[in-house]
């Protein structure tokens, strides 16, 4: 699994980091994530926090995933003092063609996603029966 | 012209720079102090804004992946303390299984001076998303009060 983005310096939460495509001048936040494997599959946890269920995007075109969030979010009256930001979230990974892309699932919990990425069958490891005569 | 004391200038410009850390950081203690300590700094968790209007304090905490059930917040005065336990995965993974590990875990305390006191009995807390919101209603006695004048 190999990473589009230029990983970030800073693994703050808040690091704002321009996204590499040029298309856009909308700065994202990148989101911090774990990754780890199963004997079924690999693991994606990203830290999204104040993204909810509808502003989720995540999706897999041509081998990349990529995993998108809108955070809306406000508080009322005056600021009067700051630490964060919130933006958008944007992070891509290529995934190896040992992932069986349609069985993905994604859940969204307390502002954290988990990916499931299964191995795809023939990716997984067999035990070869041996025998001896 | 006039003399120059070069340390009476420095000293002058220390304590400038110290007042001016010390505006714009929440905690009592100056950054300055924690910051050059040798090794990590240590890092501030969770990251607050806080807004204010008449009648309340408004606080939003970045927290993503706090289970709710160890979220502890108290409030004496002005102090707010936010103390909680965000866990790095469910379950027994071996550290050998990760491939990449960024997100913060672990245990946290913080606490926070608010400007005035704020009503204890009253703070509401809502946890959405990952964020962590609070209203604090500012105590009545630390409001300050609108005086009449009377002409005679």
């Amino acid at each position: 699994m190999a990473e589009q983005t230029v990983a970030t310096t800073s693994r703050q939460e808040t690091s704002m980091t321009p996204k590499e495509t040029t298309h856009s001048r909308e700065r994202t936040l990148t989101p911090p994530v774990d990754i780890y494997e199963t004997p079924d599959g690999l693991v994606v946890l990203a830290d999204l926090p104040g993204v909810s269920k509808e502003g989720l995007d995540v999706r897999v075109e041509n081998d990349i995933l990529t995993i998108r969030g809108t955070s809306s979010d406000g508080l009322p009256g005056e600021p009067i003092y700051r630490e964060f930001e919130l933006a958008n979230y944007f992070r891509q990974f290529e995934l190896s063609e040992k992932v069986d892309q349609n069985k993905i699932t994604a859940e969204l919990k307390h502002g954290v996603l988990t990916l499931k990425l299964p191995k795809a069958e023939e990716a997984k490891p067999k035990k070869i029966e041996v025998k001896v005569n | 012209m006039a003399n120059w004391d070069s340390f009476d200038e420095i000293e002058a410009l220390r304590r400038h720079l110290g007042r001016a850390f010390q505006e714009f950081t929440f905690e009592n203690e100056p950054v300055s102090r924690v910051v050059f300590l040798p090794g990590k700094a240590p890092r501030r968790y969770p990251l607050i804004n806080l807004n204010e209007d008449k009648d309340n304090f408004y606080l939003e905490a970045l927290a993503p992946g706090v289970d709710p059930a160890s979220l502890n917040i108290t409030t004496v005065r002005n102090k707010l303390t936010l103390s909680g336990e965000k866990r790095r995965v469910e379950g027994e993974i071996r550290p050998e299984a990760f491939h990449r590990s960024e997100r913060a875990s672990g245990k946290f305390v913080r606490t926070l001076e608010l400007p005035i006191e704020v009503d204890e009995g009253k703070v509401k807390a809502e946890y959405r998303n990952g964020i962590l919101k609070l209203t604090l209603p500012k105590a009545e006695r630390a409001k300050p009060k609108q005086i009449t004048v009377n002409v005679g």
